[in-house]
């Protein structure tokens, strides 16, 4: 089956963040997305368990958006614009998908 | 004297702060008891609907006149002006960065509905009344503090300002929505909205409260297991003494407003205070550079557990003394 070459962008950042950076995502034109909730983990700032959490500023999701490798830069701009100051992972990976004319 | 320990006494072994304790003991004793995220939230927009709503109803039944606004009003700049005091005492006794000091501040200038709803509690198995509309204060002083701290953040010279996102963020939280709308239909439906649903809202409210505090208790235990090595000893105390420090200027404001003995100590709750729920989150988005650990452990972890097992007994005796209540 013929497949196309895209990007695959994973962006973990505080819950508190999500809507400010999907609609920066939104404003760059990047229009698909998936957020996931993340259910712990550990960084520099030490282990984190969504369980327990009392309050929607500790949370963490992460957004999942795969698109077509020229647009890559403009998208990570305006996502870098967002997630500068905060706690979060950024990862770009290459990926394949089926339909390239939805990307 | 004889009256605070006896009250303190009465409150520590109530089913709502053994609750507590035991949610503290099993996180710290790391069991896997646990609430579902789903429940806990459940129990929360519960206890926040009935006590907004019976607020409401205290209302309607005594009518409302000009303390209703000058309360509001009190409450306002008590949530603007702790804070300032706060982030005075995190100079003397924290060592903290500017940063962590403002956040930490606003965090103390914001008020934790739950203790509110557990001081509400408190005078209910007292006997004593308060006015209905400290629900509407609660809701006020929400906010301001946040406002405080940005304010202090930007005197040292780093210039933060509040986005309109952020601010409707803050407004319009799920708690104060919640809080104030339920204190609206409790008002406008009255004793006769409270009958059709009393059953729901009255009776099983003590052992929703029950649960929901074991709940409380496992993340305050398990914040505190996580962040002990965090907190500093100067900011450990902060966090014990600025509580004291809050309650006396709500007993100040209470008193001038010469609000009931019910009314004066559900001031001092509110003032002596922390918020681990609005505030923490707009923190996040405005101060994203401060230390969670630091203001999550210090109000949740510290200020939260003794607010409810010391600090609410002798709020209550405090003001039932000075009040003649």
């Amino acid at each position: 089956m013929q497949t196309h070459q895209a990007k695959r962008v994973a962006i973990i950042i505080e819950q508190v963040m999500e809507s400010r950076l999907t609609g920066a995502l939104e404003d760059a034109g990047v229009t698909g997305f998936t957020i996931l909730p993340v259910l712990g983990g550990s960084g520099r700032s030490g282990a984190w368990s969504r369980e327990g959490q009392v309050s929607r500023g500790t949370g963490m999701v992460q957004v999942v958006c795969i698109i077509r490798p020229e647009r890559l830069d403009a998208m990570l701009e305006a996502a870098f614009a967002v997630v500068e100051r905060h706690i979060g992972v950024v990862t770009v990976s290459d990926c394949e998908v089926l339909r390239a004319e939805r990307f | 004297m004889q009256d605070i320990l006896s009250l303190a006494a009465t409150n520590l072994l109530s089913p709502i702060i053994l609750s507590f304790a035991l949610g503290v003991a099993a996180a710290l004793a790391r069991s896997d008891l646990n609430i579902p995220e789903a429940v806990a939230k459940g129990m929360s927009i519960y206890l926040l609907f009935a006590i907004g709503f019976k607020g409401g109803v205290s209302v309607a039944d005594h009518g409302i006149d000009g303390t209703l606004a000058l309360s509001l009003v009190a409450g306002i700049v008590l949530s603007a002006v702790l804070p300032l005091i706060a982030f005075a005492l995190l100079q003397v006794l924290g060592n903290l960065s500017r940063l962590d000091a403002a956040a930490v501040a606003a965090h103390y200038g914001s008020i934790s509905i739950v203790t509110f709803v557990a001081g509400t509690s408190v005078l209910e198995a007292s006997g004593i009344t308060s006015e209905g509309y400290m629900v509407a204060v609660a809701a006020a002083m929400e906010a301001p503090a946040i406002l405080s701290a940005l304010w202090l953040v930007s005197r040292g010279g780093d210039s933060r300002r509040m986005d309109s996102e952020l601010m409707r963020e803050i407004m319009l939280n799920g708690s104060i929505v919640l809080l104030v709308g339920s204190f609206l239909i409790g008002w406008i439906t009255g004793v006769d909205g409270l009958v059709k649903i009393e059953a729901f809202i009255v009776s099983p409210f003590q052992g929703v409260l029950c649960l929901f505090l074991l709940d409380m208790g496992l993340v305050a235990g398990r914040g505190l297991r996580g962040g002990s090595g965090v907190l500093r000893p100067g900011v450990l105390a902060f966090g014990l003494v600025m509580p004291l420090v809050g309650a006396s200027a709500g007993l100040v404001a209470g008193l001038l407003l010469g609000l009931s003995t019910g009314g004066v100590a559900l001031f001092m709750v509110l003032s002596a205070s922390a918020s681990y729920i609005a505030v923490p989150a707009a923190m996040r988005v405005a101060l994203p550079e401060a230390n969670p650990s630091i203001y999550l452990t210090l109000s949740l972890g510290v200020t939260f557990p003794f607010n409810l097992t010391i600090g609410l007994p002798v709020y209550v005796a405090v003001a039932s003394a000075l009040t003649g209540g």
